[in-house]
């Protein structure tokens, strides 16, 4: 019988000292809001165009987290999608053509002749990568452009146009070799089964 | 593509790979992990001796000839430059300067075709000679051992050495590594094919890489000093032994295997030392120059000669003459080419660098760089076209031959995928990308431009993220910004609100007090009366003249106006037939019309509009123009008036204004006696120290106590004794306050649209007064 209450008693300690250790990180080690945001945020391409529908990227990570669709975002293409489902263990899906194209990088690119200097691009611009002052001739800053198109828009004088980003000597890389043996897959044994 | 000399005699099935300590007389060596034997075809160009091509008449000098960021010029175009002229300076730390390889004039600064795998074009400098080789002066040291080795590493920037074995660093960078240094390598390997520029070096000028090789043991402070060679070089390592005879220098023989003249490999070979993944062989305690680099650092400091040519092979079977030549970096490879007699017709393929790391490229007219050592150009038979790509057959030979001990099939696997995170799991940036694992394919698999893609892709993706981690920075920066501005904002707004709701309850107190002295206000009222209507009608005058002047000048704002309403209108309807096309072109697909026809019609609206504008734009334009002929005679007295005016613009304003803010005041006075008791009392103090100071000061009551006073505050006026410092410093501030509006207004004014003007005179004007009022209050106090 003492065996019994000793067993007991020493559950009962141990279930006590493991509770205050957990009682303990549970408030030590709080975190707070949802982490998944934040990975989800990272992997966004950042642009903060708006082309999923959502007024910038953390949003759309926070709308991705509470169970949106993750094929919303055209700048990121479908390497962002696929990145997104292998974070998220979901099936990956093709890009939404509702939410627009994936195409080439592009900066915007101000005619500077044309500016009237209005300042409403610049109001546009998520990232301030567009200089210039009222009634001064506006510029953008190339590096700093996400290629987000915001600015497009609002120009009353149409003085705005997307350009693709040229591929120089320092960008450059090597493209992957077109496999010329479709037929043949990707090791010998996949053709067990065929004629060649 | 890389050309990769694969000879049909080649055994497939032995990759290589010594697996037993191999001796030499005088050292231990270690076997080379991995490698491969490839048909060596150095013999070609071994058996003329190096020789001097003629000058060219255009040197191409790219900016980008290392690694690193491109060097930034120092000449125009038109400028004459003298041979061993620094044309272009070294634009950073990871960067080099560049010479003028013979004098000559600087023709153009532009866009030419430089050797690179892409086959773009890059800036380069280019040289018209004038024959003369007319050196600049140079700053030869005569003993180096007089210089630290911080000014001799100086020496070396600015002589503009990079790497010569390919891959192009910047040799400075090299020299100065921030750990300790034991042992010194001198890469004479050339493990190559087809290369013999560093062989025919090593027998031709063994003594200048001996001094070389001293001069950076002493720059490294290193005790020993290394040079390795393969044993296919017998000439180079007798010529070697000689000149290396009684010094601290030890040639090491080696077998000769494929790649060992990788720098990695070579460490391994010579000390049995791996470099670990990620680390340089500095951290080992090791550096690795090439001969040729040891030369270019024996000129420039030995003769301050800067690096201007170099040892170059040109080979191949569609070369009559295959040799090595000493040829002044920005040579043209077709004037090479020439000069070795090429057979035309027969050339198929030319490469720049070696069979197993160049690159072909398709054009002739591109210039031999710093770290061009070989031209090979080839025929048909010699180079021919990669067979077709099979199925993977899981041989493993490729694996056997990786002499980074990769595992090349998994890395194919996940390359193909494009599998980035298994492609780093592997190691994929360990690869050398020597091309061994190709060469063993039994597949012909182009295995290495699989990692060369991968890398590539994997650097790109890395720069996006570092951007994307860039822009997310900048809009977070932003959102704060746009935060604290409407924080602060709103932050002012409640202190203006509290500021004025304390100045109306100070002037209420100033109209109770005034209205003790009822007896002086009728007058002072019929003052102020009086003024607004004189100041009223000289406005009224006023106005249309200066409507007039706006008119008169060449561009006037109405104009400007029209103008920009002019180009809004065109952009919108430039939109909108683009919107027409898109609909048109949708519609063709779902016969839908009504939109197009309601586009149709606000084109046609827009466009009407636009003629309009143009219309009004031009009429007015030509009315002004006429105007302008016409009234030139009246013109010259207008700047005159216009002084008068404002002088009478303002005094109405004063009247104005005072009437406004005593309105202003009541109102504030009477909502804050009603719902807050806290800026109530806040006001009874400010009216405290009105009081005093309209006690002290025995000037005029102010217009505003024309108006029927607030019998809200006069309780508050029965208590007004304080001491009279507290009362100074209030007055003091208040002043300071006016005074700031004032200034505040008057850049307003400088800043302000036509029509804004008139309301901010007024403005200005009424602040003016009651800073006046204040001065002279505190003046009497004091």
């Amino acid at each position: 019988m003492d065996i019994v209450l000793y067993a007991i008693g020493a559950l009962l300690a141990l279930a006590l000292i493991f509770g205050a250790i957990l009682g303990f990180a549970a408030i030590r080690f709080k975190v707070e809001g949802n982490p998944i945001v934040d990975q989800i945020n990272e992997i966004l391409p950042q642009t903060q165009c708006g082309q999923c529908g959502y007024p910038g990227c953390r949003p759309y990570a926070e709308a991705i987290a509470n169970g949106d669709a993750i094929n919303k975002c055209p700048p990121g293409g479908q390497a962002t999608i696929n990145t997104l489902a292998d974070l998220l263990d979901v099936e990956p899906e093709p890009l939404d053509a509702e939410h627009g194209q994936e195409s080439v990088t592009k900066v915007a690119f101000i005619r500077e002749a044309e500016c009237i200097g209005c300042t409403k691009c610049i109001q546009a611009c998520p990232v301030d990568a567009i200089l210039g002052a009222a009634k001064q001739m506006h510029t953008v800053i190339s590096d700093e452009c996400t290629g987000c198109d915001l600015c497009v828009e609002p120009c009353p004088v149409d003085c705005i146009e997307m350009r693709p980003v040229d591929i120089t000597v320092r960008t450059w890389s090597w493209a992957l070799p077109q496999p010329n043996h479709g037929k043949a897959g990707l090791i010998a044994t996949d053709l067990r089964g065929q004629t060649v | 593509m890389n050309a990769i000399a694969k000879s049909p005699h080649q055994d497939l099935q032995s990759p290589v790979a010594g697996s037993q300590v191999i001796a030499s007389s005088e050292r231990k060596i270690w076997p080379l992990t991995g490698g491969v034997h490839p048909e060596e075809n150095k013999h070609q160009s071994t058996s003329r001796p190096v020789s001097v091509p003629p000058l060219p008449e255009t040197l191409v000098l790219p900016l980008s000839q290392h690694a690193g960021l491109p060097a930034d010029p120092l000449i125009r175009v038109g400028d004459k430059v003298l041979k061993g002229q620094m044309i272009a300076k070294a634009s950073g730390f990871v960067s080099a300067a560049l010479h003028a390889p013979t004098s000559g004039t600087v023709t153009a600064i532009e866009n030419r075709p430089i050797p690179h795998a892409s086959g773009f074009y890059d800036l380069c400098i280019i040289l018209e000679t004038d024959g003369q080789e007319q050196w600049c002066p140079l700053a030869p040291v005569a003993d180096y051992r007089q210089l630290s080795p911080a000014e001799l590493v100086e020496k070396v920037r600015d002589a503009g050495i990079s790497g010569m074995g390919g891959a192009g660093f910047p040799t400075a960078i090299k020299l100065a590594p921030g750990t300790a240094i034991n042992t010194l390598i001198i890469n004479g390997t050339e493990c190559e094919p087809y290369i013999t520029a560093d062989d025919m070096l090593m027998r031709e000028k063994a003594d200048a890489v001996i001094q070389g090789a001293e001069i950076l043991q002493y720059m490294l402070g290193a005790q020993e000093c290394l040079v390795g060679i393969e044993n296919n070089k017998p000439e180079a390592i007798t010529a070697m032994r000689r000149a290396a005879a009684g010094k601290n220098i030890d040639i090491v023989v080696f077998p000769t295997i494929y790649p060992s003249g990788g720098e990695k490999q070579l460490i391994q070979i010579l000390t049995g030392q791996e470099v670990p993944s990620g680390k340089l062989p500095a951290d080992l305690g090791m550096v690795v120059q090439n001969v040729g680099t040891a030369v270019a650092v024996k000129d420039a400091i030995v003769d301050g000669k800067p690096l201007i040519s170099r040892i170059t092979t040109l080979t191949g079977d569609a070369l009559a003459a295959p040799q090595n030549v000493d040829v002044l970096i920005g040579t043209l490879a077709q004037d090479l080419l020439q000069y070795a007699a090429l057979k035309t017709s027969e050339l198929s393929t030319l490469v720049f660098g070696g069979p197993m790391m160049g690159f072909s490229v398709d054009r002739m007219d591109i210039p031999v760089i710093k770290t061009s050592n070989c031209l090979i150009a080839a025929t048909e038979d010699e180079f021919p076209a990669a067979p077709d790509a099979q199925a993977c057959i899981r041989c493993g030979h490729c694996a056997e031959a990786c002499p980074s001990s990769l595992l090349p099939q998994q890395l194919y696997w996940h390359a193909r995928a494009e599998n980035h995170e298994q492609l780093m799991h592997h190691n994929l940036f360990d690869c050398i990308e020597c091309g061994a694992c190709s060469f063993v394919c039994p597949s012909s698999i182009p295995l290495v431009q699989y990692y060369r893609a991968s890398k590539g892709a994997i650097r790109t993706q890395e720069a996006k993220h570092a951007k994307s981690e860039r822009s997310k920075q900048r809009y977070e920066d932003r959102l704060a910004r746009l935060e604290q501005e409407k924080t602060e904002k709103e932050a002012k707004r409640k202190a203006n609100a509290e500021r004025a709701a304390k100045l109306k309850a100070a002037k209420t107190t100033e109209q109770t007090e005034s209205n003790a002295n009822a007896e002086e206000d009728p007058i002072q009222a019929a003052i102020a009366r009086a003024k607004a209507r004189k100041a009223a009608a000289a406005a009224g005058n006023s106005e249309p003249a200066s409507a007039r002047q706006a008119s008169d000048r060449p561009l006037s704002a109405k104009q400007k106006e029209l103008k920009v309403q002019l180009s809004m209108a065109k952009a919108q309807a430039k939109k909108t037939e683009r919107a027409l096309a898109a609909a048109e072109a949708s519609a063709e697909l779902k016969g839908d019309k009504g939109d197009i026809e309601q586009l149709k019609s606000n084109l046609a609206m827009l466009n009407e509009q636009v003629s309009k504008l143009q219309q009004a734009f031009d009429e007015n334009s030509q009315y002004s123009a006429s105007k302008d002929s016409a009234e030139k005679p009246v013109k010259a007295a207008k700047p005159a008036l216009s002084d008068n005016e404002k002088k009478r613009k303002v005094e109405l304003a004063m009247a104005k204004a005072a009437l406004k803010k005593a309105e202003r005041a009541l109102a504030a006075a009477v909502e804050s006696n009603n719902g807050n008791t806290e800026s109530f009392k806040q006001a009874v103090e400010a009216c405290q120290a009105n009081i005093k100071r309209l006690e002290t000061e025995a000037s005029e009551p102010p217009a505003e106590t024309a108006i029927t006073p607030s019998a809200d505050a006069k309780p508050s006026a029965k208590k007004a004794k304080a001491p009279l410092s507290d009362e100074a410093k209030k007055l003091k501030i208040e002043s300071a306050m006016a005074n700031a509006a004032v200034k505040k207004l008057q850049r307003a004014i400088a800043n302000a649209g036509e029509d804004e003007l008139d309301t901010l005179k007024q403005q200005l004007v009424a602040a003016e007064q009651k800073a006046a009022e204040l001065k002279q209050g505190l003046e009497s106090l004091s």
